[in-house]
């Protein structure tokens, strides 16, 4: 069937803040649907609290209402639009949730819209443990044993029933939210306890434990008359007791022979048509006994997913838009394939690579939390390696985590100690990975790290093989190497680096001599059909192979680099502000080249730049990049700090960075340098000094004078940030630093107490400056300004600070010679402002000014930078109406024994925009009347 | 855990490209029509499969060997492709219930095979320039030695293949007291084909490619079955005629895979020899009379000519490849007989399309009331 003729306006619901467990996995998706479903002729109306996103953007959508995801913002849209159909699958299961409560509260029937993409009920069934038990029952479907339990009572009853070991998942938690397995009776009730409490229906599922069975999951999409495709399978390396999002996962899977593999698509068919006949995409969970093949179904979604998001990037079958197509009418059969461009959509991808994920987890963020890995989704963020072989795409998806490896493992920096590897083997944490390495490298046989960390052999021997290789290099000298070794380390996706510790040699030499012996990587097509059919859409990765399917063109280009995985700190901001650099430089005539290796993000969209390398943001991969490619230059002040600290070696090796140049670059992050010229600028600064010992710290202390602000050079996020008040504690964190890094230089500033901070995003080209916006924290200086309360324009600083503060950017912006943006942050004590540092380089603040200005400021800077205009040729019309409150959002309920106390140490996974007309509104008094609370000190 | 020792082999196409790799499987030299699958399951069963008599298979999927073999998964006897070329070969492969390994199947069934090679390099090859002879030989590395061993490889153009592979003798399947009798005559058959008849309560007959019609009827059968297989239609007279001679009976007759460009070819239908043919466990297929499209498994480089089958009036299109809208089923207007061009026995593959047994069960149900 065609499209729906009575549907001409959707509105789609996003997911809201980012925390861990939903992130921005969902604005590309949900831009995506909105993209296909204006491409239709639809009026899409998008609702979204998260100013960070492009879905958000007036790019994406007709109408944007910047709006808490509440029943009463969705009457007020209903009120002024006339609505058609609501589209609640693309907005994780905070939108599902939000379209259920609607539809109880017969918002949608009062205004007449229809419910596309999924039914209720289909929700409820999924959703409730007890329903989809019942359901998948009735169809023949195997699942756990287990109950619902709504009371105490009930559950140690069936606990009983079942026996030890068992699991606890609570009903309509997100990300496994408060469940957790048990071994015996004796944890038994402590776990029921907080499960139970974790459940907002206080009910709990207390099921079998299938711990060790293999895990697997498969992304399906349905249409009108039935119609259904497999676009993707996922087989977790971690089996099953890790949460999905926390496991590793690898596409297509690996270790499933046809006849299983059949039987799993069988179930899962039968699943979703069990469910309910919507059209629209579904992700189904499996797991398979390693030694009797038998399947059990752990659970369906009827929406987008993280793994959907995945898969898409896996295979290059963007689900969202095909499903947001589906859901307006349109067949699979009718549509094409959007890779090929000739063939058709209703088909299954067929790949000729193989990807891997590996999770990023911020565990240092959190104090005290408890780093085993379970059924609660712990990571904050994910990176994406695609290789010719499990090996390569393994360590491609290693250096791009920037976890200060270079790979897995041949770095130097392998666990030798026998007790604690073989602990983390049966305990997973962020670091198994590595540890199974060091296991294999330190000899403990291949049977015990099977048993203890039941990952399918095949998994373990690939990492085996690793370490056999390794010897082999050691045993040669960088001179007799040959040729067909180094190859096979090439192929097996082996850094220079890499290869450089095994042959105690330099990178440089490893590189000069792999060139010289003509292994070059050469770049393939993500393309759907494993190379069947000729495909139009230019999305590569690299091999060490014959082949090389990558043309550069001698157009004037420009290569984006994004900024990897998500972590705290530097998260789906930078990647609004990748998109609309390589939109920015569209317009201007450039062919555009992203780089990037995060799979849940829109930059990493075929269709965002003219050409997408999902590559790891490392060295290694971008040079080769450039040389392939020869752009113009490369922009490196959007992707965050990852792109940022490329610049360094961009500059050495002669590549043109595009804006701001390298020496100011480097000159904002030089503490020593930076206060000089602002001496000489005669900006007032908080006392500081670098040391390079506890004892030069205590000596400097009695100068600068306590509290003060500790912290090493070239941080992220705040990262190892610390206010101390004496002597004792300044001893402490400086030798807990130096332990980490002990030839680091690090900071001592003097802490302005009770100081208002405030800060400054503006755009330069290095002669005029315009100031985009100025934000003021609510709550005093201490707190790291991503964890803080922030209002847009500021709200209580008077003309006088005003004016300073204005009057520095405008200085420091031309002092450094800026070219793009730049963000300055302030600390304001008895009207007196000083400066605490200045980044030459796109914040975590400017997407918000965006939002709430309405101006493309990232485009206007893109276009500054390329020199293609000045900051005159803008008519800047900021749209000032109120306030904007950035709202912090934390993820403190996953790591529930953790202090949640703030400093300058960033904690939030993301935020909000909220909108006042007058500083009387309640939630800004309310903010504001708590503004010491968190305050650590 | 030893690795292996790497063995030099070389893959030599008909137009003179070159590729170099390692030795998989049997030691040799082996030469074949080389043609890509790109399932990225079901290695096993594609290996086994009879219609891949005479052809070298470039696996696409990054990784072969994982899962080892199953004696249970096997198509047919053993192996009659002339090899394998593959990316990534698994010696270390993992499955529990696994009756061994690839490589030892291979060796054991004197099969062939290259990795490490840049098998997508070939792929685009052939997609490029077309279905062509090849060898791969572990043994002979003198380029021109080679090129006069694979000028010995025939050409699968006009090769009838179906008789080295059909069964010597006769043979029955399945209990004997249901009513259903269904004859297959074996010009290369799959055993899943089997198992799906005998699944529904079929009694089976296979019968040699060139049984006498007299030899079929002497077992009364209810309906006809044209199995899958190797080769050229057109150089098949011998099997054409005889389906001309089946759908004089007017009794059921279903055909999958060769089966189907026989009944096309019985009724005056041409077919052709693709470009580089469909190989994989993911093709689109529209099934006409329900509007409703299926996922399919393919082998075929052969196939139904379309115009050829439009300007027909006994027969009519019933499914439609939805990639290049080629044929990929028919049925006859006045006679109960139709067939597909994929295979909806699947193995390997998805079994979206085992209702077309039933249907035939149908037809032979309701002919029989």
């Amino acid at each position: 069937m065609p499209k729906d003729p009575s549907i001409k306006s959707i509105l789609i619901i996003g997911s809201g803040p980012i925390i861990i467990g939903q992130a921005c996995e969902f604005d590309y998706s949900g831009s995506q649907a909105a993209r296909s479903l204006r491409e239709e002729g639809i009026e899409v109306i998008l609702i979204n609290s998260n100013p960070a996103t492009i879905m958000t953007d007036p790019v994406t959508a007709d109408h944007v209402y910047l709006k808490p995801l509440t029943k009463k913002s969705i009457k007020e849209i209903l009120e002024k639009h006339k609505v058609d159909a609501v589209l609640p699958t693309q907005g994780g299961q905070t939108a599902l949730n939000l379209a259920i409560d609607c539809d109880k509260a017969g918002i949608w029937e009062k205004y007449g819209v229809k419910i596309i993409g999924v039914d209720i009920d289909a929700i409820e069934t999924t959703e409730d443990r007890e329903k989809f038990r019942l359901k998948m029952a009735e169809i023949g479907v195997g699942t756990c044993k287990g109950e619902t339990a709504t009371s105490f009572l009930k559950g140690k009853e069936i606990a009983q029933e079942i026996g030890f070991p068992l699991v606890i998942r609570p009903s309509y938690t997100l990300g496994g939210y408060g469940g957790g397995f048990v071994n015996t009776p004796e944890e038994f009730d402590k776990a029921l306890n907080s499960g139970l409490q974790a459940s907002p229906i206080h009910e709990v599922l207390v099921e079998q434990s299938i711990l060790g069975w293999k895990e697997y999951e498969l992304e399906l999409l349905r249409d009108n008359i039935g119609n259904i495709i497999i676009i993707c399978s996922i087989e977790n390396f971690d089996p099953m007791g890790v949460h999905t999002g926390d496991s590793i996962t690898v596409a297509p899977a690996m270790t499933l022979p046809d006849t299983v593999y059949q039987k799993m698509r069988d179930l899962a068919k039968i699943m979703m048509n069990a469910i309910g006949q919507f059209a629209g995409g579904c992700n189904v969970q499996f797991a398979v006994h390693p030694d009797t093949d038998e399947i059990i179904g752990i659970e369906i979604n009827p929406r987008v997913s993280r793994s959907s998001a995945l898969a898409s990037k896996a295979t290059g079958y963007p689900i969202a838009k095909i499903a947001a197509k589906l859901a307006i009418g349109y067949n699979l059969d009718e549509l094409e394939n959007q890779i090929t461009k000739t063939t058709s959509a209703f088909f299954e991808p067929a790949l000729d690579y193989v990807i891997v994920k590996i999770p990023r987890w911020n565990f240092d963020k959190f104090q005290g939390a408890e780093r085993k890995l379970g059924l609660q989704m712990k990571s904050v963020g994910e990176a994406m390696g695609i290789g010719r072989n499990f090996q390569e795409a393994l360590q491609k998806a290693c250096q791009s985590l920037e976890i200060k490896r270079n790979g897995l493992g041949a770095d130097g920096r392998e666990l030798t100690d026998q007790q604690e590897i073989l602990y983390s083997l049966e305990n997973p944490s962020w670091n198994r990975l590595f540890h199974i390495y060091d296991a294999f490298k330190l000899g403990i046989p291949f049977k015990t790290i099977h048993k203890l960390t039941k990952i399918d052999p095949w998994f373990l021997h690939q990492i085996e093989e690793l370490i056999l290789l390794e010897k082999e290099i050691s045993s040669h000298t960088l001179e007799d190497l040959p040729k067909a070794l180094l190859r096979e380390a090439k192929e097996k996706g082996y850094a220079d680096r890499q290869i450089a510790h095994l042959l105690k040699c330099l990178e440089s030499e490893v590189y000069s001599k792999r060139n010289e012996l003509g292994i070059k990587r050469v770049y393939k097509l993500v393309d759907t059909c494993a190379a069947e059919f000729e495909a139009k859409t230019p999305y590569y990765y690299s091999a060490f192979d014959e082949e090389n399917e990558s043309h550069a063109t001698d157009k004037k280009k420009i290569i984006v680099l994004g900024s990897g995985p998500n972590r705290i700190g530097q998260g789906i901001e930078f990647d609004y502000s990748c998109v609309h650099g390589v939109l920015a430089a569209k317009e201007c005539g450039y062919e555009t080249i992203m780089i990037n290796c995060n799979p849940e993000t829109v930059s990493t969209d075929f269709d965002t730049a003219d050409k997408l390398y999902f590559e790891p943001v490392f060295w290694e991969h971008i040079y080769d990049i450039i040389l392939h490619e020869k752009p113009e230059g490369v922009i490196v002040q959007l992707g965050g700090q990852t792109a940022l600290k490329l610049a360094e070696k961009l500059h050495r090796y002669g590549i043109k960075i595009i804006g701001t140049s390298f020496e100011a670059l480097d000159l904002a992050e030089d503490r020593g340098r930076f206060s000089d010229l602002l001496k000489e600028q005669e900006i007032p600064y908080p006392q500081y000094g670098t040391i390079n010992d506890a004892e030069e710290a205590i000596e400097l202390s009695k100068e600068i004078g306590f509290p003060l602000l500790v912290r090493p050079s070239y941080v992220l996020g705040g990262q190892n940030m610390k206010i101390v008040i004496n002597e004792q504690e300044l001893e402490e964190h400086v030798v807990n630093l130096l332990k980490d890094k002990p030839d680091g230089v690090i900071l001592l500033d003097h802490f302005l107490e009770g100081a208002i901070e405030a800060e400054a995003d503006a755009i330069c080209d290095g002669e005029d400056v315009h100031i985009i916006g100025i934000m003021q924290h609510i709550e005093p200086a201490g707190i790291h300004s991503g964890d803080s309360y922030a209002v847009l324009p500021p709200y209580n600083l008077g003309d006088f600070v005003m004016r300073q503060i204005e009057e520095y950017t405008v200085k420091i912006a031309k002092a450094l010679k800026t070219v793009g943006l730049i963000n300055i942050q302030f600390a304001i004590k008895d009207d007196k402002v000083y400066i605490i540092e200045a980044n030459p380089r796109a914040s975590r603040t400017v997407p918000f000014i965006c939002k709430a200005y309405r101006e493309p400021y990232v485009n206007y800077a893109t276009k500054v930078m390329l020199g293609e205009k000045k900051v005159k040729d803008f008519d800047f019309k900021p749209y000032k109406h109120g306030y904007a409150i950035k709202e912090p959002v934390f993820s403190f309920h996953k790591f529930p024994n953790v202090n949640k106390e703030l400093g300058p140490e960033m904690k939030s996974t993301g935020e909000a925009i909220y909108f006042i007309d007058d500083l009387m509104d309640d939630y800004f008094l309310e903010i504001y009347s708590e503004r010491n609370l968190y305050l650590s000190r | 855990m030893k690795q292996p020792e790497r063995k030099k082999a070389i893959l030599l196409l008909e137009d003179g490209s070159v590729f170099e790799g390692y030795s998989i499987g049997k030691q040799g030299t082996s030469g074949g029509e080389i043609c890509f699958n790109t399932g990225m399951t079901g290695y096993q069963e594609i290996y086994t499969d009879p219609s891949y008599t005479g052809q070298i298979i470039v696996n696409t999927t990054a990784h072969i060997g994982n899962y080892g073999v199953h004696e249970d998964e096997d198509e047919s006897a053993s192996p009659t492709i002339k090899g394998i070329v593959v990316n990534d070969f698994t010696y270390q492969f993992s499955r529990n219930t696994a009756t061994e390994g690839l490589n030892e199947y291979l060796e054991r069934h004197n099969t062939v095979g290259i990795s490490g090679l840049d098998t997508r390099k070939i792929v685009r090859h052939i997609r490029t320039k077309g279905a062509m002879n090849a060898i791969i030989s572990s043994e002979i590395f003198d380029i021109d030695e080679l090129k006069a061993e694979l000028e010995k490889v025939p050409s699968m153009e006009s090769l009838e293949l179906s008789s080295q592979v059909t069964t010597k003798e006769a043979y029955e399947l399945g209990s004997d007291n249901t009513g259903l009798r269904v004859a297959v005559i074996d010009y290369g058959i799959k055993r899943s084909i089997l198992q799906n008849f005998v699944k529904r309560n079929c009694q089976v007959k296979v019968f040699p490619a060139k049984t006498a019609l007299s030899d079929i009827e002497a077992w009364k059968p209810d309906g006809y079955f044209l199995s899958n297989g190797p080769g050229d239609p057109a150089a098949m007279d011998y099997a054409v005629d005889s389906v001309k001679e089946l759908l004089n009976n007017n009794k059921p007759l279903f055909g999958i895979c060769l089966g189907n460009q026989l009944l096309a070819r019985a009724v005056g239908i041409d077919t052709f020899k693709m470009h580089h043919g469909h190989r994989g466990l993911n093709h689109p297929v529209k099934n006409l009379k329900t509007g409703k499209s299926e996922i399919t498994s393919q082998n075929h480089g052969f196939s139904v000519d379309m115009d050829s089958l439009k300007n027909n009036k006994a027969a009519e299109l019933t499914h439609l490849d939805l990639n290049d809208n080629t044929v990929e089923g028919l049925r006859l207007v006045d006679k109960p007989a139709f067939s597909v061009q994929y295979h909806p026995e699947s193995s390997p593959g998805p079994h979206d399309s085992t209702y077309l047994f039933d249907d035939f069960i149908q037809l032979i149900k309701d002919q029989k009331s």
